[in-house]
């Protein structure tokens, strides 16, 4: 049995105390008048205040990057002041303060659903080992049950973000403002799919049937260790392969809902997978930490380098097939230039160049030239270290795709998006470690976990 | 140096794994194994070095991606910059994505093909080539190791007989 220990339980709670205040501070410090929004987007202009403030944490390219485009719109707004339009000059104001009002709520629901899907990504992982009766991966089954157990707790607070904005507590997502919805045809168009009822009955659907999964697997991986017989182990391979087909759908539609319609004027047919791709490679990559942490803390006495090396195999490939996704949806849209998938790219391009190649870099190029030699992958700190920075590289990633449909221009890597993460990471930390406390870490009479023991290869 | 080898036939990889042990243990030679399919771990057990050929592959890759930048950069920005289809083809960087697909593959064609030719050339095999069987029975479901003699011929006999060969037989090396 695991014992948690007292260091990382306090480590949690400070991580989640420090990322409650951070929070905290991101709406207090979002602007409630247009004036305000102004008057803090031309302080950033002049390096004072707020930009200086939350630039401490963030990279100086990414400092960079902000005061530069607070620049842009500084100018902007003295062309319109300059020009009199004071109507006009009143529209891009509003635009700016419905940008900086988002940024506290788009950096909560970046790391919430960034927690969530490393669990979701890991159950995925773990229903294909049982379907496929894996032969080496039983002896890692409660790291991964343990991990999947933030999927209640996360999935839930994802749901009731999406239930605030359905409240039209804020503005993520533009096709929920009935006033927006009144003046855009496309938008009335896509109604019978895109409106709040059926959004979240949608939501509450993936959830139940994801969580539910998870319950019984987890109670017949259990019952399994006292059993007589394999039924247990017989019942948790049928409803893996029965799960493995609901969330094949239900992730695809989930990535639609969640976050495409985040800018719903845009489109994309593989975006579902590549939701997929970036979830599965962070959950293996966080399986592959978890073990090695608690291999290293001797808990996982009988896990040996080959263990690590096929999860480090994993990482390198799914990294790879992340990529392809990501090039094939970019490269299509590029190509064809059709101005209405284009925009997509055009924003991201113009305002976040910076976290938009550099999830390239840590997403692709690291983990193939890290993770390519084969004694590489055996040796755990240069697993954890490809595993850090596969992680950031998809919160990056998660980042990306959110960000720009909800701040536009005005985002930045600052208090509130780090408390969130910190937050989160906290949450992670403290469910995960109490749910594998629960269980002892080796499963006893699963069929393959004599082969996986003396897993060699 | 003596020109014999000993050669003794098993019929088991198992058995043939312990005599492979045996023979390394008692500090003897071993010449060749030949088998009629891959062991695992004979490498091992004989003490072979591990394979290079994946660091070669490496090179050939970065070799083939190499070869495609300078083709494309060449052709389709520097000598003839033409407007094909709207193509920004001001630059290289500028027009990569749609040349992506073109250096993966040739890193792929490069790193698979010039492995594959490596492979025949380290290991000497081309078409007509003179087989180096010493027994037909070695490629269907014999397995043979040859033990370097060195005026202890009947040392080494004695060794291989307790090592459960079938057949024992001395001959010239080749």
């Amino acid at each position: 049995m695991y014992t948690f220990s007292n260091r990382l339980r306090m480590a949690s709670f400070i991580l989640m105390i420090v990322g409650v205040l951070g929070i905290g501070y991101g709406f207090l410090a979002a602007p409630s008048t247009v004036e305000e929004a102004k008057a803090m987007v031309a302080d950033a202009h002049h390096g004072g205040g707020h930009g200086e403030e939350a630039g401490h944490d963030a990279p100086a390219h990414g400092n960079e990057n902000a005061e530069e485009s607070h620049g842009e719109k500084k100018s902007h707004g003295e062309d319109d002041a300059h020009g009199g339009a004071e109507s006009h000059g009143d529209e891009h104001g509003e635009h700016l303060l419905t940008q900086l009002k988002n940024k506290p709520w788009a950096a909560v629901y970046v790391a919430a659903f960034f927690f969530m899907m490393l669990s979701l990504g890991v159950l995925a992982f773990y229903a294909i080992q049982r379907a496929a009766q894996a032969g080496w991966s039983p002896l890692l089954f409660r790291v991964m049950e343990g991990i999947t157990a933030y999927l209640l707790p996360g999935a839930v607070i994802v749901f009731i973000l999406l239930l605030l904005s359905g409240f039209h507590l804020n503005h993520l997502f533009v096709w929920m403002d009935p006033e927006v919805v009144a003046h855009d045809k496309l938008l009335q168009g896509k109604a019978s799919y895109l409106n709040v009822p059926f959004f979240l009955i949608r939501a509450a659907i993936y959830i139940a049937g994801w969580v539910t999964y998870r319950h019984f697997s987890r109670k017949f991986s259990i019952a399994q260790d006292s059993a007589s017989d394999n039924s247990n182990f017989k019942k948790n391979f049928r409803i893996s392969a029965g799960f493995l087909v609901f969330y094949l759908v239900s992730e695809s539609m989930m990535s639609w809902d969640w976050i495409m319609s985040v800018e719903p004027h845009w489109f994309s047919t593989l975006f579902g997978w590549y939701v997929f791709a970036s979830m599965f490679v962070s959950g293996i990559t966080v399986i592959a930490m978890i073990t090695i942490y608690l291999k290293s803390k001797g808990y996982l006495e009988q896990v040996n380098d080959s263990h690590i090396h096929d999860l480090a195999k994993f990482m390198f490939a799914i990294s790879i097939f992340w990529t392809y996704l990501w090039f094939s949806q970019f490269m299509l849209i590029w190509y064809a230039n059709i101005p209405e998938e284009v925009t997509y790219f055009v924003a991201r391009f113009q305002d976040y160049k910076l976290p938009f190649l550099g999830m390239l870099v840590m997403n692709f190029a690291f983990p193939i030239l890290i993770l390519m030699n084969s004694d590489y992958k055996r040796m755990n700190w240069f697993v954890v270290m490809a595993g850090i920075v596969i992680l950031l590289g998809h919160y990056i990633d998660v980042f990306n795709m959110i960000m720009p449909g909800t701040v536009g221009d005005q985002w930045f890597i600052g208090v509130p998006e780090i408390g969130s993460i910190l937050f989160f990471l906290g949450l992670f930390i403290y469910v995960v470690f109490n749910a594998l406390t629960k269980a002892p870490l080796i499963a006893k009479r699963n069929p393959f976990i004599e082969e996986s023991k003396h897993f060699h290869y | 140096m003596s020109t014999k080898v000993v050669q003794a036939l098993y019929n088991d990889d198992d058995v043939l794994m312990d005599a492979v042990k045996t023979v390394k243990a008692a500090h003897h030679h071993i010449e060749e194994v030949y088998c009629p399919f891959p062991v695992h771990g004979l490498d091992k057990a004989m003490g072979l070095a591990p394979t290079r050929i994946a660091i070669t592959a490496f090179m050939y890759g970065l070799l083939g991606l190499s070869v495609a930048i300078t083709m494309m950069n060449y052709i389709m920005i520097e000598d003839w910059p033409q407007d094909i289809g709207g193509k920004p083809s001001f630059s290289y960087i500028e027009n990569m994505p749609a040349f992506v697909p073109i250096m993966f593959e040739l890193t792929v064609f490069f790193a698979a093909h010039l492995m594959v030719i490596t492979f025949y050339m380290r290991s000497k095999l081309w078409p007509f080539k003179k087989a180096e069987n010493p027994d037909v029975r070695t490629t269907d479901d014999h397995f043979l190791m040859e033990v370097a003699v060195h005026d202890n011929e009947d040392e080494v006999k004695a060794l291989l007989e307790q090592t459960g060969a079938l057949e024992i037989n001395i001959s010239e090396k080749h």
